[in-house]
């Protein structure tokens, strides 16, 4: 494969050092041809490996050229699952993924992934077709307006109006996507255009007046941050999706080690910290640990890195944090900082370069009393279920996984208690290993964004952690998975309901199970009948077993685990309530 | 100490005029407009029209909300890809000015004391018919507020504003070209 889009500065940076020193840059001769065949070429340029798709007339032309391209296409079932495969292979790489599909009802179908990808800060470019120019404006046959219903949902799109645009655009967008704040980005493209003749040439730089994102961090800010951190007596790093995003899990590692600060993370940060170091403290917010929210709110210093206080993390926000003096918010959209909580020090920069910068003003440091305090938080309200005699506990299964693939294996989820039960069991080693629709919280992302990162990482195990209600939103992407043999091994957390819903249910509105007792079809017929190798367990000593059996096969397998059906997703910290009044398995924490 | 939830306002809403400056491409209207009604924000007023260098345009803005809200809704808006440029426009350090068009009623009887009221206020009619004539009044918004008031008890028949629109007093700017110097660099993302 060419150069990898990330490095699309380094590359550029080494074509322009094998030119002949001295020699004035040699200008390359534009090449004529098709508007099909540039965006071709334009992806080739931007180190693109796989396309995920579904065709359709208005995108024809672009299919045609592809055809023999060398570029991989994915055909998907359904282009929302178009949409999460692209995000999938971002998530897991960082690189930019890629989707493709028709006009219309196809365009529209990539809502829902490109909403996913927005909200959390995802890579993805997306290209739709649309009607010839000629006939945009007149409800054309399968028209749409994509780039005005997908403007809030995209961190920019474009609508292609000539063959010569092409290139600019394409590399606009991939150098939009990937750069300060990552996010998706959408480009349309008028039928017409992909048989539109133009000289192609491919540019090196982009012309975005108005987009310059900030990458060093204020030198006086991160003064302040230092001289905070140094003087706190009870420290906290607080870590979102944007460490992750921006690499700095190093960096995260180094600063909480020298200063002997605990680290709790985001649903979005997880991994961005091991999972499995003495200093975390697993997950924050609703469905956090007890010892973390109990942390956050008796921290001094709250050091906030890449994480946007949303308000499943914060809880009712006039209760959050009451004993914090120093709230150090780093965040490279300046739009983040002042939006949620107001920071004491503000830096708007990268993550990883701010923390870089960060760790060589610290001084060495060590919070023996609060990590006294911590520790007896761990030790009372730790983290646990009741283990199940005769039933198979789900939150079993997560740990299981855990257990047999040593947090190593790539996990993505689905939404619901299986999505908390696997953020708070499988304690994810590193980063871009935990793959989950945190933002927008998409049941349905978590089959094809699964496939998508098995694609993109075949050298990692991916485990889809699903449940009976999210599997089914995107089950068709079975056929993908067993079409291209894509390992992914899928363990649907079956416990006949749409848990999550029932579990409000349960608490909030006197169990009236108002729609979430779900019936399903046997998933094991289901999966074999998509050629899949499936099993189900029904039995707590088998749970183990049956992950080795999936895990020794040679392709994807679908696990139907029959879990207890009622079983609810604790701790819990009510919608708008606070961070420290929170229901355990006994009732209010204490 | 958070001051609860962004939206909940401190108590100090106020006006505030904003320019922007952006690119002058398709769309960019409703990339702004629409970053407005998705985060719950109100325009009072927004005026388009070309800047000083072709490919660019200068948008000003009106709205209502206190300091936190302001600063919100400029962060938003330098979010904006085609967005160059976004400044407050200081009430004290600004020349803001409308255009208001007033078609009222008049005939032979009150048309004098049209006329009267019109050079008073060094406005002008720029078109008469036997039953109305056409005011045109440029000023800031007192003036034309006070214009309409006077001309009501005549019958107003239909009046079209442009929107107000700013500009900082002296030399400073907040140009195309002032912009690439300085103040760009801290932003973005
Ligand atoms: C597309 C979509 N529709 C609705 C919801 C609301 N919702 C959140 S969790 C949930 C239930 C999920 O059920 P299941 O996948 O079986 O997971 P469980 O909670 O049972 O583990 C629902 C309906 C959602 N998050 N996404
Ligand atoms: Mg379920």
């Amino acid at each position: 494969m060419a150069v990898s889009a990330v490095d699309f500065g380094a590359a550029a940076a080494k074509r322009k050092a094998e030119q002949p020193a001295q020699a004035p840059a040699r200008r390359r001769e534009p090449r004529r041809m098709l508007g099909a065949q540039a965006l071709v070429e334009a992806l080739k340029a931007e180190g693109v490996e796989y396309i995920f798709g579904h065709p359709g007339g208005a995108v024809l032309h672009l299919y045609d050229a592809l055809y023999d391209s060398g570029l991989k296409t994915v055909l998907c079932r359904h282009e929302q699952g178009a949409a999460h495969m692209a995000d999938g292979y971002a998530r897991a790489t960082g690189r930019p993924g890629v989707c493709l599909a028709t006009s219309g009802p196809g365009a529209t179908n990539l809502v829902t992934g490109l909403a996913t990808a927005f909200m959390d800060s995802i890579p993805v470019v997306a290209i739709t077709g649309n009607v010839p120019r000629a006939l945009i404006g007149r409800d054309a046959f399968q028209e749409a307006d994509i780039t005005g219903i997908t403007l809030p949902v995209t961190k920019h799109n474009f609508l292609v109006r000539s063959a010569r645009e092409l290139p600019r655009v394409i590399r606009a967008a991939f150098h939009i996507a990937t750069t300060g704040r990552p996010g998706p980005v959408l480009v349309d493209i008028p039928k017409d255009v992909g048989v539109e003749e133009l000289d192609f040439d491919y540019p090196e730089t982009v012309d975005l007046p108005g987009y310059k994102p900030t990458y060093k961090g204020h030198i006086r800010q991160i003064m302040a941050a230092a001289k905070a951190i140094a003087e706190a007596r009870r420290p906290l790093l607080y870590v979102g999706g944007g460490a992750i995003a921006s690499g700095a899990h190093e960096e995260v590692r180094a600063i909480a080690e020298k200063c002997d600060l605990p680290v709790a993370m985001t649903l979005m940060g997880l991994g961005a910290f091991p999972g499995n170091h003495p200093q975390s403290l697993g997950m924050l917010g609703m469905h956090g640990t007890a010892y973390a929210n109990y942390a956050i709110q008796n921290c001094d210093v709250l050091i906030a890195v890449g994480a946007r206080f949303d308000d499943r993390v914060t809880g009712a926000l006039d209760t959050f944090a009451p004993r914090v003096e120093q709230i150090i918010h780093i965040d490279i959209d300046p739009a983040e900082i002042g939006k949620n909580v107001i920071a004491h020090v503000p830096i708007v920069g990268d993550c990883r370069t701010v923390l870089s910068a960060l760790i060589e003003k610290v001084p060495e440091k060590k919070h023996p009393e609060w990590w006294a305090q911590i520790d007896e938080w761990r030790r009372e309200y730790p983290l646990q279920y009741r283990p199940g005699d005769t039933e198979v506990k789900p939150q079993a299964v997560c740990e299981a996984i855990y257990e047999v693939t040593g947090g190593e294996a790539i996990v993505a989820t689905d939404v619901g208690q299986h999505q908390m039960w696997a953020a708070q069991y499988y304690k994810v080693h590193g980063p871009r290993q935990f793959v989950t629709s945190g933002g927008l919280g998409t049941m349905g992302f978590g089959l094809p964004a699964g496939i998508g990162a098995k694609l993109a990482r075949p050298d990692k195990e991916v485990f889809v952690v699903s449940g009976d209600g999210s599997f089914q939103m995107n089950i068709q992407e079975l056929a993908t998975a067993a079409e291209h043999n894509v390992a992914v091994k899928v363990a649907v957390l079956n416990n006949g309901y749409l848990g999550m819903v029932r579990q409000w249910q349960e608490f909030f509105y006197q169990r009236r199970y108002s729609d979430s007792r779900m019936w399903s079809p046997d998933f094991v017929t289901i999966a074999q009948g998509y050629g899949i190798k499936a099993m189900r367990v029904t039995e707590p000593g088998d749970v183990r077993a049956a992950l080795e059996e999936a895990r020794a096969h040679d392709g994807p397998v679908v696990i139907d685990f029959q879990v207890a059906r009622e079983e609810n997703c604790f701790p819990m910290v009510p919608a708008g309530g606070s961070n420290s009044d929170m229901l355990g398995p006994k009732g209010w924490i204490e | 100490m958070f001051g609860g939830a962004f939206g909940a306002t401190d108590g100090k809403a106020r006006e505030h005029t904003i320019s922007v400056l952006v690119e002058n491409r398709p769309g960019v209207l409703s990339r702004v407009a629409g970053m407005f009604s998705r985060r719950g924000f109100n325009i009072d007023s927004i005026v388009v029209g070309a800047a000083e260098e072709p490919g660019f345009s200068r948008m000003t803005i009106v709205l209502v909300g206190d300091e936190r809200e302001l600063e919100q809704v400029q962060k938003q808006l330098h979010k904006l890809i085609e967005v160059i440029k976004v400044s407050e426009l200081d009430p004290a350090e600004m020349v803001e000015r409308e255009l208001a068009l007033i078609k009222v009623a008049a005939d032979r009887t009150n048309r004098a004391e049209i006329v009267q009221i019109v050079d008073i206020f060094r406005a002008s009619i720029v078109d008469v018919s036997p039953h109305t004539v056409i005011v045109e009044v440029t000023g800031d918004v007192k003036k034309v507020e006070a214009m309409v008031d006077l001309l009501r008890p005549f019958g107003i028949k239909e009046i079209v504003r442009t929107g107000r629109v700013g500009v900082l007093r002296g030399p400073k700017s907040s140009g195309v070209h002032g912009d690439r110097r300085r103040g760009l660099q801290a932003v973005g993302g």
